[in-house]
């Protein structure tokens, strides 16, 4: 792996453009920009076509041979199936307005990470093969004919765009550059071009019910340690269950959760939530992902991981399932899930048994998100908090771009956050709500060997925290997103040091006071709890 | 070819053509009137005038013109109080005066000015401050 | 380089219309055959080019969403960013396609040392293209008073509005600047930011020369260089009463040189990237409601996948299961 440059020297970043245009212009495959490709292995558990050992940087590709016919066919099947893509690949008028909207884009100055072109580099085909224009004036009209170097820049590009749709809203088309990438990871994966970063954890999922491989006894093991660190801060101990059947809720949420911090401590934040309340649910080792990294490969794949969830919850016979804090997760749940595996006649139609609130937003899907689940709580006064147990804390909010751009939940997690927390700083406007910028290394590339790519992609979103650091002293980045909490340390570190990441419950459990709990002295993270000799004497 | 949300997007197109071919169905049954420009009787006053059939400027000339040239007389007239004007076609002096020069000839407002105007929906502007002349031979024939 | 082949391409065009007129007499062909085969590509064209859209069914409920979407009743929602129901979404679509809503939202994003990156205003993309298309639509239905008999009272207050500075004679109509005025920044802002010019194919530069070639001649025949406007409203409602014939008058080269370049934006027009006046309202991501939890969206290309049941799993993981204390279905 190639070292990463200083911050210093990765923020000169030139915009300008190469004089020779850009169909002239080779793909240069630099080093750190891109991820390992996809193991045989990993195919061959997803049944999908051409699994063998290949690698990115190599000149041969070991593509079957009709390989264009593939391509050029699968290109024509989603052009009948997706009238998103065709309408795209028709009605740009490349006015730029995405530009320099792409966080990929500001961060590398490489001009194809320009929506607009990364789009172009689809459409010049399109154009070539599909309409009367292409084929007739070719160049002149801006087609070009599909070459293995062409089906390698696709590669490069498609796995530079972490498909968090900020272009979209700038677009006055709508034109969803995350739709084309979609598209174009499909018609890759036709020669099986995945990033192992991807196809690793969709198989693991396939088989195994999540991401990171963790088997039904690891599940119960890495919530075991969960639960003694919740026992240490709280002295409570929790016992939730696992695949029981006849519990009104399934809970779902992203495996990564319950594996690494910060996201135990997230996990930490609903096991107490849920105790507290006295919830009758529980987990499922067999759905035991919310996050679906299928989606980042092809529709199918996500369908196909996607069903455990309705599955399982229909197989332990609940009401209603909950889905944990996660940012991909809840793009496909809101936007994908009812289509594709629903309808979800076997569910109700959720409701808080603490509130009585009918989430009529998901009358259909029966599914809701915790932020709405517990923001229900919080309005109707359900909850004990003690906010200033997070006053060590002054918080930003990251509005994770799935959630923001492909469902809309902004205020719920704003309105919680701010019932648990006494300091928090917006950052600046242009950065957060539907115009958040993306960790960097959404859409499966959170991996270790893109580290170049994920800093510069990641650089506006730092900035806009370096820019909350400066001011307000902001010293915790809170989300809702599995990727952003395990993405964000790593860019936080290299940008803004100093600042660290959070999901949402961690900070709610933070400031929960539970029945029973010994006198917290720490914060779920086991750092001493702020203001503790003052609390008692006014108390 | 299957069509999806067939209803609304058949709809939008009937719309669409609906929309552009407008025109066309606009003017169906309707007289396809053009303009009828009737020079007699009053014409012959030039004659009488300059002893033979002439305007200021070639005729040719007058019909894409004339506004530019009336513009530029009620500038001339009404700023610098200049009535005369020099027929580049002929040399001859004319009268910069729409009602006691143009129309001395052109004596019909509805059979002569009228009759492009409308077919052109154009509403010239010398009739917000001239007097427009009732047409009485009009009414008598 | 593909400006320049635009631009010859335009200007070659021009000049054999008025050649064509002025030399060799073709006012038929420029003023009949031509356009009427122009306006039938178009309509055929763009109906085509949506019925092609219509045949590709929208599989997922996909919008995006910029702003609250509607969840608990205390929760302000954003019914026009993240409209709920039907009614939300025509006012989006409304605003988008009257109002280019998205594009007001523009920004330009620029790099300081700090570094520090900050998001200006950035409406002037935003002004002008409504400044285009709105004068191109007012001038177009101005020119309505050459195919209508007796001009019905919106065309003629539209004119009248138009030229309601009453500047010069014939009166200076306002549209006919600002149309020049914003393709002329159109052109400037596309050859003069690097990246833009970077993205540009001949498809663009293209129709930019020939809204402004139109524009032009159109500027020229009322202005400047006046043509027989009579002859050309006769000959405008001989083609539209589908009874063409060419006026006994000579309406001039320029007129017909106007008509052709008009001709072949109206045949060039589905082919090219100008269908998004169609394209823009089956945009998916702007066209539904974010509704997708509350109301089943169906694919109607679904179909079965392979999937991993709980069965399976349970067999490949049975004693570890109940090794962990965990209930299985058979023990």
């Amino acid at each position: 792996m190639a070292k990463l440059p200083n911050p210093e020297e990765l923020s000169k970043i030139d915009y300008a453009p190469p004089s020779k245009g850009w169909m002239d212009t080779p793909t240069e495959f630099k080093p750190g920009m891109f991820c390992h490709g996809s193991k045989p292995k990993s195919l061959e558990t997803l049944e999908f076509p051409n699994p063998r050992e290949w690698r990115p940087a190599d000149v041969d590709w070991k593509l079957p041979e009709n390989w264009k016919q593939i391509l050029l066919e699968g290109i024509a099947d989603r052009l009948k199936k997706y009238r998103s893509f065709r309408l795209f690949m028709d009605i740009c008028v490349r006015c730029g307005a995405c530009a320099d909207k792409c966080h990929f884009f500001i961060g590398t100055g490489d001009p194809k990470n320009m929506p607009v072109l990364r789009a172009e580099l689809i459409r010049s085909v399109y154009r070539k093969e599909f309409t009367i224009a292409g084929k007739i004036f070719g160049k002149m009209a801006g087609a070009r004919e599909l070459t293995v170097d062409v089906l390698k820049e696709w590669w490069y590009y498609f796995f530079q765009c972490t498909e968090c749709r900020r272009c979209s809203v700038f677009c006055p088309y709508g034109i969803d550059q995350a739709e084309i990438t979609i598209i174009g990871r499909e018609l890759l994966n036709l020669l099986g071009l995945n990033i192992e970063w991807i196809a690793g954890p969709a198989a693991n999922c396939y088989m195994k019910g999540n991401h990171l491989g963790l088997e039904p006894h690891t599940i119960v093991g890495n919530l075991e340690y969960i639960l003694d660190d919740i026992e240490t801060v709280t002295g409570k101990k929790i016992k939730p269950t696992f695949n029981r059947k006849g519990a009104e809720i399934l809970f779902v949420t992203p495996s990564g959760d319950l594996f690494a911090d910060p996201g135990t401590y997230t996990a930490m934040g609903y096991l107490m939530l849920f105790e507290e309340l006295g919830l009758d649910y529980t987990w499922s080792t067999y759905a035991s992902e919310g996050g679906n990294f299928g989606f980042f490969t092809t529709n199918e794949l996500a369908k196909r991981l996607n069903s455990k969830i309705y599955a399982e919850a229909k197989r332990l016979g609940v009401k209603y399932i909950i889905g944990g804090e996660c940012g991909h997760m809840w793009r496909v749940i809101h936007q994908y899930m009812d289509t594709w595996n629903g309808p979800a006649d076997f569910l109700e139609v959720p409701k808080s048994p603490i509130t009585g609130t009918v989430f009529e937003n998901a009358k259909a899907s029966k599914m809701i998100h915790i932020a709405e689940f517990t923001a229900d709580l919080m309005k109707n006064g359900k909850l004990k908090l003690d906010p200033s147990r997070n006053d060590h804390l002054k918080v930003t909010w990251h509005d994770s771009c799935n959630t923001a751009r492909g469902m809309g939940i902004l205020e719920e997690p704003r309105y919680v956050l701010k019932n648990v927390v006494n300091h928090f700083h917006e950052m600046p406007e242009d950065t957060i709500r539907e115009k958040t910028f993306c960790c960097g290394s959404g859409s499966g590339l959170n991996a270790s060997e893109d580290m170049d790519l994920r800093m510069k992609g990641g650089f506006p979103r730092a900035n806009a925290v370096k820019f909350v650091h400066d001011h307000y002293g902001v010293n915790m980045l809170a989300n809702i997103c599995a990727i952003d909490r395990a993405s964000l340390p790593p860019l936080m570190d290299y940008w803004v040091p100093g600042v660290k990441v959070a999901g949402l419950h961690e900070l709610v459990a933070n400031a929960l006071i539970m029945k029973g709990e010994k006198e917290r002295t720490t914060d779920l993270r086991g750092e001493p709890l702020p203001g503790k000799e003052q609390k008692e004497e006014s108390a | 070819m299957r069509l999806y949300n067939g209803g609304l997007i058949i709809t939008g197109i009937v719309v669409f053509l609906a929309l552009a071919t407008f025109p066309f169905y606009y003017n169906i049954g309707k007289a396809n009137a053009k303009p009828d420009i009737k020079l007699e009787p009053a014409i012959k006053m030039s004659e009488e005038r300059y002893g033979k059939k002439q305007c200021v400027e070639p005729k040719e000339w007058i019909r894409r013109e004339h506004m530019v040239l009336l513009n530029h007389w009620r500038d001339a007239v009404v700023r610098d109080e200049n009535r005369g004007y020099l027929s580049t076609d002929t040399g001859t002096r004319f009268n910069m005066s729409l009602q006691n020069e143009c129309m001395q000839c052109h004596s019909s407002k509805k059979n002569f000015c009228d009759q492009c105007h409308n077919y052109m929906a154009v509403k010239p502007f010398c009739w917000d401050c001239h007097i427009a002349p009732t047409e009485k031979e009009e009414a008598r024939s | 380089m593909k400006v320049l082949v635009s631009f010859f391409a335009v200007l070659v065009l021009a000049l054999v219309a008025y050649a064509g007129v002025e030399a060799a007499n073709l006012q038929y062909l420029f003023g009949v055959i031509i356009p009427y085969a122009a306006f039938v590509t178009f309509l055929a064209g763009v109906v085509f080019r949506i019925l092609k859209w219509g045949s590709s069914p929208v599989p997922f409920r996909i919008p995006t969403t910029c702003g609250q979407q509607k969840t608990l009743p205390w929760i302000k929602s954003s019914k026009l960013e993240n409209p709920s129901g039907l009614l939300g979404v025509i006012a989006r679509m409304a605003l988008e396609v009257l109002f280019f809503r998205s594009l007001f939202r523009n920004l330009r994003t620029q790099l300081s040392d700090g570094p520090r990156l900050a998001y200006g205003e950035a409406k002037w993309l935003w002004l002008a293209g409504l400044a285009f298309h709105w004068s191109f639509l007012i001038i177009l239905l101005r020119h309505l008073r050459f195919f209508m008999e007796k001009v019905p009272l919106p065309i003629t207050m539209i004119e009248a509005l138009d030229s309601f500075l009453q500047l010069g004679a014939p009166l200076l109509y306002m549209t006919d600047v600002v149309l020049l005025l914003a393709v002329t920044y159109l052109f400037i802002r596309r050859v003069g930011i690097p990246q833009l010019r970077y993205i540009s194919l001949i498809n663009d530069y293209f129709p930019l020369f020939l809204i402004l070639g139109i524009a032009v001649t159109g500027v020229l025949m009322r202005y400047f260089f006046k043509v027989d406007v009579v002859g050309a409203k006769m000959l405008a409602m001989s083609l539209i009463s589908l009874k063409p014939a060419l006026p006994e008058v000579q309406i001039g080269a320029l007129f017909y040189t106007h008509l052709f370049l008009l001709s072949v934006l109206f045949a060039y027009f589905p082919f090219s990237k100008l269908t998004h006046m169609a394209g823009v309202f089956l945009s998916p991501t702007r066209n539904m409601a974010n509704n997708s939890r509350a109301k089943r969206h169906v694919n109607p290309w679904n179909y079965p996948v392979h999937v991993h049941t709980y069965q399976e799993y349970e067999d490949d993981f049975r004693e570890k299961m109940k090794g962990a204390g965990l209930p299985v279905e058979k023990e």
